[in-house]
């Protein structure tokens, strides 16, 4: 549970970083404009596989909690 | 693949195959909640209940998905390149729409969470279900259109429906936006067989389904 919560706050540290560098920064050096924006959809391609990375996980998390019941 | 040139949204045109999927996704896996709640009412079968439950909890992943990665999006288009004030992003129907959305079905859960008896948790959830699929169609789809909105689609812009008319979204992009919209949607599929797997397993000392 604390690793989850743990995992989720690393998670929003991160991007919100991302977020806000680039509302200080307008101009088009830094990086998420840099080559026709395209890391815009790296973050967006990398946050929907986070998301269901972490989503599975707490599947298989499920999943553990149903096979230890069933050896006991 | 090659895609559009466009002003301000340079190569982010590439989201639509990542961010409007995941709309598209949700849409068809709350389309499909829908359809096995009449089913569960139609039979009482609680397997169906089940089926609807966990259609609907992989579609508001992808709803929360398609929202961070808007946010994202509009971040790098909308609010620097294109001169829209904040407000003029909060005022955005489709993302309010969106928003009330999905606190509409994050209640579908709450509701669910309330009840102890299982009969009656189900048919009451499949009630509410039906309700909140009603709630859909006006709140992102309607509202949106009719007034001004940033999303393609608006009055004002170049109107009509963007997602099916195929002639508004170029053939190179269609060529890999419609696979796309099947492989993510059935990627939503998969990871709620196995839930309702998951659900089947614990609940056969329960039930006989």
């Amino acid at each position: 549970m604390y690793n989850a919560i743990r995992c989720c706050f690393i998670l929003i540290a991160l991007f919100s970083s991302l977020i806000l560098f680039a509302q200080g920064n307008p101009e088009m050096a830094d990086t998420m404009r840099s080559n026709g924006k395209i890391y815009v959809v790296v973050s967006v391609c990398l946050i929907i596989l986070i998301g269901l990375f972490l989503y599975v996980w707490g599947i298989d998390r499920k999943i553990r909690i149903i096979e230890k019941e069933k050896v006991e | 693949m090659d895609v559009p040139r466009l002003f301000i949204l340079n190569e982010t045109i590439r989201n639509l195959y990542f961010h409007v999927c995941m709309w598209f996704g949700m849409m068809i896996l709350f389309i499909v909640s829908f359809i096995y709640s009449i089913k569960y009412l139609r039979s009482s079968n609680y397997k169906y209940d089940l089926f609807a439950k966990n259609f609907a909890a992989v579609g508001c992943l992808f709803g929360i998905l398609g929202y961070t990665t808007g946010a994202i999006w509009a971040n790098y288009t909308w609010v620097t390149d294109q001169g829209q004030s904040l407000a003029g992003i909060l005022k955005e129907p489709k993302l309010i729409g969106a928003a009330i959305s999905l606190l509409i079905y994050g209640a579908y859960f709450v509701l669910r969470g309330s009840f102890s008896d299982i009969d009656k948790r189900a048919r009451i959830s499949a009630v509410y279900n039906i309700f909140a699929f009603a709630l859909l169609f006006p709140s992102i789809w309607i509202i949106p259109r009719l007034v001004g909105s940033l999303h393609p689609g608006a009055p004002g812009g170049d109107g009509g429906n963007p997602a099916l008319n195929f002639n508004d979204i170029d053939s190179r992009l269609r060529v890999v936006f419609y696979p796309a919209i099947i492989g993510w949607t059935l990627l939503g599929v998969w990871i709620t067989t196995l839930k309702i797997r998951i659900d089947l397993l614990k609940d056969k000392t329960i039930i006989n389904v």
